[in-house]
């Protein structure tokens, strides 16, 4: 095996290379073309060989050695200094604080039977926070939202999942703040930080866990801290941006009137981007809320494992109904942050009729909701979500009726769309990328990695094509990459008729893009409850999640593209007698090329993280491999390899679409 | 190039009162790019034109060799196109942008010398700026962005909202001391702008091209309300603009600029009536001449056969005020100033004016 290691980086070029610098000038698609069938005609030839397929209990010696690194660290835990005086003190303070919020609201504490806040305390505290923070509609929206998951009988489920957000938010936002502040102000420090921030946020989530779990433990602590990570990169980002956006004039002015640096960030950068912030602050907190979920594949508690236990024993309604739950938190976080980050604005429009009283207003709420927590502090009633959770399982046992009704019903439909869909495109696909020899499959991606992305896009993709071949999980990686590839493909349909169509008339856009934002703020996990309902498990449901997950940001920044075409021009076209096809097709799309290659990097990025959750669901696979790592140890190893490998087919798609897309808009 | 224009004096222009400039610029320069601060000092570079000098060094040469004095009260205006450096000139009087080389003298100080703390004590107390985009905070009322300046000071809130309050009735914002910028028109907004500059009670009010983002009927009630502050609070003001006749309007002298460099400094009648060159020549050509210059620039020496017992006027009346006057007598009007016969002018000198067949000068 590593043997054979050097090869991929001598052979790739030396083949591909030759053709493409001479045709270059020619035409890209014509190098495309000849690529691709100078693959076919080797594949016909060489089919079957060299293939490094692996099976599913056989390991390399990457992943043996995985393995004693991780036995190693597991010995070393209470006696290597590092980890006494570092990770272990880490992992004690986060623990101490999500075992602090989940005494608080959810699990029993030392003494008594219920948790410290009862249901009732949680409903007053959201309604009252939500009510201080946004509005009083989404206050009753909060309460709303969390009765019903009281109803649905999971109560605690629910409890635990919102005290590990809140925890993860708080350390997230406690680091994401000053330092979006200091790239905000910055230049230097911003240059260093964007290519971190790049880095973890094309990183498929699901990679995070398995690296962490080897320095924190499985449990709450590592749950905590790769949500962190996932979490804060957002709110960096946004914050920095908020700083920035701040007119140069305003800033300017606060200088010639002798404002300090102190001064004129406290009194003009931070009032000035305070709004912008918030909409960091909800965006960290949907991707907390999202994370959290997926942690429980590293034994994270709350509403998360409620799915995962279902989606693994394919009890749909079960699933179906933590998930609703899930989209309800995430519908209710989501209004709450964006009511508070719109907040300010409307009361300066309103000409602070209500300012006067709203003083002891919020102080009267505060009073009452202290009553509330009172009462589910001392009362079983207010302290135990009251019911049995029949509504819950009333929701569970309709999502089971539906599904073989579905199943009874529309498995003709459904099976034919699948079976079409899987047997016309993904299986010759996949036969194509995994039959193939891999020096033959690496040779070609480096060859469309230099034709598409140009020559360091090139190099990249012959490192990851090496480093893919070293993790051992090659064959693996060829069957995940053929999903996202027929995903993205058909990601990239629905965002060309959608966009185009969103981007065209602003009456769609209106319609549309709610739904849109909202598709965006469910956690991926969520999305693989119906699609299992209609296609059963398999690797299709995933493909099906994939495109329904990814569609959305596609759409979104196509619509944007074309709608960024200036009228001028389309005017200029009508008047040369353009017909809406030719409209289309002769000038919004080929001048939208640069969003167009971005949606395509945004779809891969987001097809592929969750084509990997899919690895729950039958998708098989990488993602399989990761989740069979989390729970037999004895292939953590390969579990840790098969991360490996979705980090470099991440960055490699990434790097190449990347250079394209500058490319496209040089 | 640089024309001082001398020749002829006029008696009451505030400059010429003896007093000692409140601000003296000396060789001013801005050069923005690599190893910049090479370009002042070298006599080769120096001599290049913008262009040139881009190409050879990769520098941009916002400002190049600037010199004038402000004197007290005085309003002085700096104008070009844009692309001329005046932005910036202005902006390097009080280092919000950092001069390249050159003296900034005010009051007898080189504030190029200041260290952080000197200059942001003569920012609050000295100076103040106003801006084209006004710079407001959005997040504040009216009230609390006037009194912004005295909040970075540290006075106590009582007396500066007492103070931004008189600041306020003073510009005319009066009743809408509570609103929020963005409810305001862009008239009002740079009133509140003007408003914060004021609040300070600085000796100097520099202005950015304020009115240029407003409407032409509101940018003309913002400089006479310009022209109405300055008779009221008598403050020496800077003054930047592209617009020549908001320049001819406002300024006492008048600094064109053209691509970094100094073309003409002086009164608006000097600049229509003796341009230093064609680009000033170019600029005023269509402005309307009887409302600018003054008899000094039209009155010829009494030639023989002129009757002089006609009426008598001084030699700074504009002329478009004295037609009337002229046109009325039989005889040529004298231009006397302290008892001495300066020249005089008929009915032939003041058409050629009114008339506009007086080529350039």
């Amino acid at each position: 095996m590593t043997v054979v290691m050097e090869k991929p980086e001598k052979t790739a070029p030396a083949e591909k290379t030759a053709p493409v610098v001479g045709v270059r000038r020619v035409s890209r698609r014509v190098v495309v073309a000849a690529i691709l069938v100078v693959w076919l005609v080797l594949f016909a030839v060489l089919r079957g060989k060299q293939t490094l397929s692996l099976a599913s209990a056989d390991l390399t010696d990457l992943h043996r050695w995985f393995n004693d690194v991780n036995d190693s660290i597991g010995a070393d835990r209470n006696s290597n200094p590092f980890f006494l005086y570092f990770f272990n003190e880490i992992r004690l303070v986060i623990d101490n604080l999500v075992t602090f919020i989940q005494e608080l609201i959810s699990q029993p504490t030392e003494g008594r039977p219920v948790p410290q806040v009862g249901w009732l305390g949680v409903v007053g505290i959201a309604g009252y926070v939500s009510w201080a923070v946004g509005n009083w509609r989404v206050a009753l929206l909060a309460m709303a939202g969390l009765t019903f998951m009281g109803l649905q009988g999971l109560w605690q489920e629910s409890m635990d999942t919102l005290a590990l957000t809140v925890s993860a938010v708080f350390v997230a936002l406690l680091f994401a703040i000053p330092l979006g502040v200091w790239a905000g102000l910055s230049d230097r420090f911003n240059r260093i930080v964007t290519p971190f921030l790049d880095f973890m946020q094309t990183m498929p989530t699901f990679v995070y866990l398995a690296p962490i779990t080897l320095f924190f433990l499985i449990g709450p602590a590592s749950a905590t801290i790769a949500t962190v990570i996932y979490a804060a990169p957002p709110a960096i980002r946004i914050t920095a941006h908020a700083i920035r956006a701040v007119p140069e004039t305003t800033v300017e002015a606060a200088d010639s009137l002798g404002a300090t640096r102190r001064q004129a960030l406290l009194k003009v950068l931070l009032p000035m981007s305070k709004r912008t912030v918030v909409m960091g602050v909800n965006q960290s907190i949907m991707a907390a809320l999202a994370m959290v979920t997926i942690t429980a594949l590293i034994d994270a508690p709350g509403l998360g494992k409620t799915v995962v236990q279902a989606l693994q024993s394919l009890d749909v309604g079960t699933a179906f109904n933590a998930g609703l739950a899930i989209v309800v938190m995430a519908i209710v976080l989501d209004r709450v942050a964006t009511a508070a980050s719109t907040r300010e604005e409307t009361a300066r429009g309103s000409g602070g009729r209500f300012q006067a009283w709203r003083r002891p207003l919020l102080g009267a709420g505060a009073v009452a909701a202290l009553v509330l927590v009172y009462l589910s502090h001392t009362y079983v009633w207010a302290a135990e979500f009251p019911g049995d959770g029949t509504v819950g399982s009333k929701i569970a046992s309709a999502a089971d009726t539906a599904t073989t009704w579905a199943q009874d019903n529309l498995s003709g439909l459904t099976n034919g769309f699948r079976d079409t869909l899987t047997n016309g495109l993904l299986n010759p696909f996949q036969t194509l990328l995994t039959d193939s020899p891999w020096w033959l499959v690496g040779a070609a991606l480096i060859g469309l990695g230099v034709v598409i992305g140009g020559w360091r896009a090139g190099v990249t993709t012959a490192v990851c094509v090496g480093l893919l071949v070293a993790t051992g999980m090659w064959s693996d990686a060829m069957t995940t990459l053929a999903s996202s590839v027929v995903a993205t493909v058909l990601v990239m349909v629905f965002g060309v008729v959608f966009g185009v169509w969103m981007g065209r008339s602003m009456l769609v856009d209106r319609l549309l893009r709610p739904t849109l934002d909202a598709a965006q703020v469910m956690p991926p996990f969520v999305y693989l409850v119906p699609f299992l309902a209609l296609f059963g498990a398999t690797r299709f449901t995933a493909i099906v999640a994939a495109i329904v997950y990814a569609a959305p940001v596609a759409i979104k920044i196509i619509a944007d593209g074309v709608r960024a075409v200036p009228e001028t021009t389309v005017e200029a076209a009508t008047s040369a007698g353009c017909n809406t096809w030719q409209i289309i097709t002769k000038v919004q799309l080929p001048m939208s090329r640069s969003a167009l290659t971005l949606a395509t990097n945004q779809g891969l990025i987001y097809v592929l993280s969750m084509v990997v959750v899919g690895g729950l669901v039958g998708a098989g696979a990488l993602g399989y491999d990761v989740v069979a790592g989390f729970s037999q140890s004895e292939l953590y190893g390969k579990g840790l390899a098969a991360g490996l490998a979705i980090v470099l087919l991440g960055v490699m798609f990434d790097r190449i679409t990347q250079a394209a897309a500058r490319r496209a808009s040089a | 190039m640089t024309t001082q224009t001398e020749v002829p004096q006029r008696g009451s222009t505030p400059q010429d009162s003896g007093a000692t400039p409140v601000i003296s610029v000396r060789r001013l320069w801005k050069v923005f790019g690599p190893k910049a601060d090479q370009v002042p000092e070298s006599e080769e570079l120096c001599g290049l034109t913008r262009r040139e000098l881009m190409d050879r060094t990769g520098c941009t040469a916002a400002v190049r060799d600037v010199h004038f004095d402000v004197s007290p009260g005085e309003v002085f205006v700096v104008m070009g196109l844009s692309g001329s450096g005046k932005s910036t000139l202005v902006r390097c009087l009080t280092r919000l942008i950092e001069p390249t080389a050159g003296e900034v003298v005010f009051e007898g100080e080189d504030i190029r010398q200041a260290d952080a703390a000197r200059l942001r004590d003569l920012r609050r107390r000295k100076f103040s700026m106003v801006f084209q985009h006004f710079g407001l905070l959005p997040h504040r009322r009216v009230l609390d962005n006037v009194s912004f300046g005295l909040e970075i000071r540290g006075m106590s809130r009582a007396e500066r909202t007492r103070r931004a309050q008189e600041v306020v009735e003073l510009v005319g914002l009066a009743g809408y001391e509570n609103s929020y910028p963005a409810q305001l028109s862009g008239g009002m907004q740079q009133r509140v702008g003007l408003a914060r500059a004021l609040a300070g009670d600085p000796d100097v009010l520099f202005f950015d091209e304020p009115f240029s983002a407003l409407d032409p009927l509101i940018r003309r009630d913002m400089q006479n309300e310009v022209i109405r502050l300055h008779h009221e609070v008598g403050k020496t003001m800077v003054f930047i603009t592209h617009d020549l006749s908001e320049a001819l309007k406002l300024g006492d002298r008048i600094l064109i600029m053209r691509d970094g460099k100094m073309v003409q400094c002086g009164t608006g009648d000097e600049l229509v009536g003796a341009p230093a060159d064609d680009y000033v020549r170019e600029f005023v050509k269509d402005v309307p001449r009887g409302d600018v210059l003054t008899l000094r620039w039209i009155m010829r020496p009494p030639a023989d056969g002129d009757a002089l017992d006609g009426p008598e006027l001084g030699p700074d009346v504009v002329v478009k005020e004295a037609t009337r006057a002229v046109l009325a007598a039989d005889k040529p009007v004298k231009v006397v100033e302290n008892g001495k016969l300066l020249g005089i002018v008929g009915d032939e000198e003041i058409l050629a004016v009114v008339a506009g067949q007086e080529g350039g000068a």
